[in-house]
């Protein structure tokens, strides 16, 4: 395969990788617990569109903001009944409880839904984009599935990166996640921004599997890969940071592209735990140096 | 370490050696997995609860250990020099490893641990040659005679499981125990006081490497067939978190204690919900982190004499 | 007499910006030196950068001798160098007696936990600590966690200490029970830097004064003539102080 094929492969699976992130490094930037739940809860949007397209026909993203919404309301209940009572805790205690949870969740969905994989095929298949259509030396092909699933995945990003900018409530979480005792000092109901950002991380989670469904294979068995990745983007950009979720999203699958390439694809995770493991020794605050928080 | 307490501790040791005798195959393997799990518990305790790092490489250790005396075996090493060398294969790596991680805090100590058991997974999932890969590795077993094979495997894990205890009771009254609760409270004021933290804190995460791999060792020689997604499970490094949180970190018997109680109720779900166990054991999870983190120990707060005697002697 | 402590031309930088640049110092040992200066100006700083908790980006600090810019944290404890922290820093779930045996265990050659705890009373009854021995350190008051911060960096057996703001939140009565303690601990032969806001603590106790200013060094000399220095009046002492200083002197 050649070089810009490979490129637009990582780049297109980085857009979605980024989202697949997002929500897992505010979470973790935010509030300070690491989320064992996010691969699970990629798999249960993932299922909620593959099951609404199955029996009521509704394109995915028709159903993607209702799971959006659905999600959120999930992880701010979630967040705030049972997860609340950790926050501060230690690392060991908040992890242990997240895993407790999924372990649960897990369970579930596998009782539910088998381990078998599904696909949800649409009913009209979007095609392929050939780019030695409009550009003759570019021998790269772009199925056109995933060109819109990264181009909304991406958006979904940009829109979290503006809502932590623009938004009163979003500019709350931000001081939240700088002081948040000082942001409690200034009035901000720092409980209730911890409920909105786990919402939010759950929110994104549902989107991306909403997304993840149309184009790969799903089962429940995924989620532990999910997870695994969102790990390693968010020690790649750093915790907390949208531009780093991008950067390191892009990294991730550019890597994932070309290693598939030379080693073969059953080699990606791999790859892509050594390459953070390596980073973690190395340079821990990731590759664009912002302070994590510890 | 008094001389009274090495006999008790050796007498408990023998006494358990004869149980076998009197009870039924099931019963000794049951046993077998608590002494297992019990090992890696006080392994656990060593670096997670005396030292206060979070790791989560328990898993990486087992499997580790578990591979490498299984191809030892296959290639007709002898099963005690096997595991021997397991042992060995994970010291020299938790002493190079942890010379590499043990310098990050909290979360990314944490992340990192609970990766290398999913790279060397992977690893071993592709050196099919070597390792036969996703299909599993058979090990020889060494007799066909099943009381025999169970009394062998009860007695490797007890001993391993006292070994671990003496090894954590000297740890305990030593300097070396010193420092790592030192190293637990407050590392810098450790450091600017003249304690090696980096030596002591690559010490304990040793002892926990080796008699995590030790098990591994005797657990593959036990099941006589080990698969990369059994060995290198992220529940063999979660239990023993559980289990020395349920008993009390950083204690002594703590560890042992959590692991007999999390096992009895293990065993009573397991034997009922076989579809559900895991949810069910998340429940389990979920219910301790919430409402005992400090330990089962804590909760007798009776005022006999002799249960706060127990107590100080525990809590050393 | 050879020096104690030389530093030549430390530097540290924090991503870009220069917390201490170019500072040059020598000390004596037996000398009690003060180190001034306002906040923000590296005074702490320096004092991680000596006793290794990060090491500089330029210049060297040699100790007795040893080049010690290298060295772990620990290591320059074993070589004689101790140092209490401005935010007090105890082992909340040891005892006050463990607090300090720690420091006597892990600094001192061939020490059993005994031998280390029998030091450590010792250091406890020096400053004023032997009836709280076993409470555990999260209980003590500010003023006791203080004494407590001497008495751990006493038992490593010193040549230097560091004492970074060690009178601070302390009430009149307290502070002169601290300059008591630091004078006996001086009259045992330990040189001592300290670092103060208090201007009568360190006009009391100090024939020297060091003066900090945006990471540099202004001003370096016997107390009077520091303090009537105009750079280090303007940075730091203020007009309405030198002037009173002027006035108690010349009394």
């Amino acid at each position: 395969m050649l070089v810009p094929q490979i490129l637009a492969n990582g780049l297109l699976l980085g857009g979605l990788y980024a989202c697949i992130a997002v929500g897992f490094s505010l979470v973790w930037g935010v509030t300070n617990i690491i989320n064992m739940l996010h691969g699970s809860f990629i798999v249960v949007g993932a299922y909620a569109a593959f099951f609404a397209y199955q029996t009521l026909g509704i394109n995915p993203f028709v159903t993607l903001p209702v799971i959006a919404a659905l999600m959120f309301g999930i992880g701010y209940l979630l967040q705030r009944t049972v997860i609340r009572r950790v926050i501060g805790a230690t690392v060991l205690i908040t992890l242990t409880l997240t895993f407790g949870l999924n372990l649960i969740l897990e369970n579930a969905l596998l009782v539910a839904f088998k381990a078998d994989y599904r696909k949800l095929n649409l009913a009209h298949p979007l095609g392929v984009i050939d780019v030695r259509d409009y550009v003759d030396w570019l021998d790269v092909v772009v199925p056109v599935d995933r060109l819109v699933c990264t181009l909304v995945a991406v958006i979904l990003v940009v829109a979290v990166y503006l809502f932590l900018r623009f938004t009163n409530i979003g500019r709350a979480v931000v001081a939240v996640r700088m002081d948040g005792r000082a942001a409690a000092l200034m009035g901000v109901e720092v409980n209730h921004i911890y409920a909105i950002t786990f919402g939010i991380g759950a929110a994104i989670a549902g989107a991306t599997g909403t997304l993840l469904s149309v184009i790969f294979p799903i089962s429940p068995l995924m989620s532990s890969s999910f997870l695994g990745k969102s790990f390693v983007i968010c020690v790649l950009g750093g915790l907390g940071s949208v531009p780093g979720v991008l950067v390191g999203g892009l990294t991730l699958g550019l890597v994932e592209s070309f290693g598939a390439a030379i080693v073969g694809s059953e080699h990606s995770l791999t790859i892509s735990f050594a390459l953070l493991l390596l980073l973690m020794v190395v340079r821990p605050t990731g590759l664009m140096g912002t302070r994590a928080f510890q | 370490m008094k001389y009274s307490t090495l006999l008790l501790v050796i007498a408990c040791f023998l006494a358990l050696l004869l149980v076998p005798f009197g009870v039924g195959n099931y019963s000794v393997r049951l046993a077998t997995t608590v002494f297992l799990y019990a090992a890696l518990a006080l392994s656990w305790n060593l670096i997670g609860g005396f030292a206060g790092y979070p790791s989560f490489a328990t898993s990486a250790f087992f499997g580790l250990g578990a591979y490498v005396a299984g191809i030892a075996q296959h290639h007709g090493v002898p099963m005690a020099g096997a595991w021997m060398i397991g042992t060995m294969a994970c010291g020299i790596f938790s002493i190079g490893f942890g010379a590499a991680i043990l310098r990050l805090k909290g979360h990314y100590f944490a992340v990192a641990s609970l990766i290398v058991a999913e790279v060397l997974r992977e690893i071993i999932n592709t050196s099919t040659s070597l390792t036969g890969g996703g299909m599993g590795l058979n090990i020889p077993v060494f007799t066909s005679n099943p009381d025999l094979f169970g009394r062998i495997f009860y007695s490797a894990m007890l001993a391993l499981m006292f070994a671990s205890l003496l090894m954590t009771i000297w740890v305990s009254q030593s300097k070396t125990g010193f420092a790592l609760r030192c190293i637990q409270q407050n590392e810098d004021a450790a450091n600017v006081l003249g304690v090696n933290t980096t030596g002591y804190k690559i010490l304990a995460f040793a002892l926990s490497g080796c008699i995590a791999g030790t098990a591994g060792a005797i657990y593959g020689s036990w099941v006589s067939y080990i698969d990369p997604s059994d060995a290198f499970d992220i529940l063999i490094s979660v239990k023993p978190i559980i289990m020395t949180l349920l008993g009390g970190p950083g204690t002594i018997l703590g560890p042992i204690v959590g692991a007999v109680v999390f096992l009895m109720f293990e065993e009573l779900v397991w034997r009922n919900f076989m579809t559900i166990h895991k949810g069910l054991l998340g429940l389990i999870v979920v219910g301790l982190i919430l409402f005992l983190p400090t330990g089962v120990l804590q909760i007798r707060r009776s005022n006999s004499r002799a249960w706060s005697q127990m107590r100080a002697w525990i809590a050393k | 007499m050879s020096a104690l402590l030389q530093l030549h031309d430390v530097s540290k930088s924090f991503a870009g910006v220069r917390a201490v640049n170019k500072v040059s110092l020598t000390l004596q040992p037996g000398e009690i030196v003060g180190l001034i200066g306002p906040n923000g100006a590296g005074k702490t700083t320096l004092v991680n950068l000596i006793t290794g908790v990060f090491p500089a980006s330029e210049g060297s600090i040699v100790f007795d001798g040893r080049v010690i810019s290298k060295m772990a944290p620990h290591q320059i404890a074993w070589a004689g160098i101790a140092r209490t922290f401005q935010v007090v820093q105890p082992f909340p779930d040891l005892s006050v007696l463990d607090n300090v045996a720690a420091g006597a265990m892990f600094c001192r050659e061939d020490q059993t936990i005994d031998t280390a705890r029998a030091i450590a009373m010792e250091c406890l009854e020096f400053t004023g600590l032997a009836a709280i021995a076993n409470n555990p350190g999260s209980t003590l008051s500010l003023a006791n966690r203080k004494k407590l911060e001497l008495a751990k960096s006493l038992a490593t057996s010193p040549r230097l200490l560091l004492l970074d703001e060690v009178n601070a939140g302390l009430n009149p009565t307290e502070i002169e029970n601290a300059l008591k303690v630091i004078r006996a601990i001086a009259d045992r032969g330990i040189t001592i830097i300290l670092i103060e806001h208090l201007m009568k603590v360190v006009t009391r106790s100090c024939s020297r004064v060091v003066v900090l200013h945006n990471g540099e060094l202004i001003s370096d000399g016997a107390t009077e003539t520091v303090m009537r220095d105009e750079r280090v009046v303007e940075a730091y002492l203020g007009p309405k102080y030198a002037a009173k200083f002027k006035l108690e002197a010349t009394q």
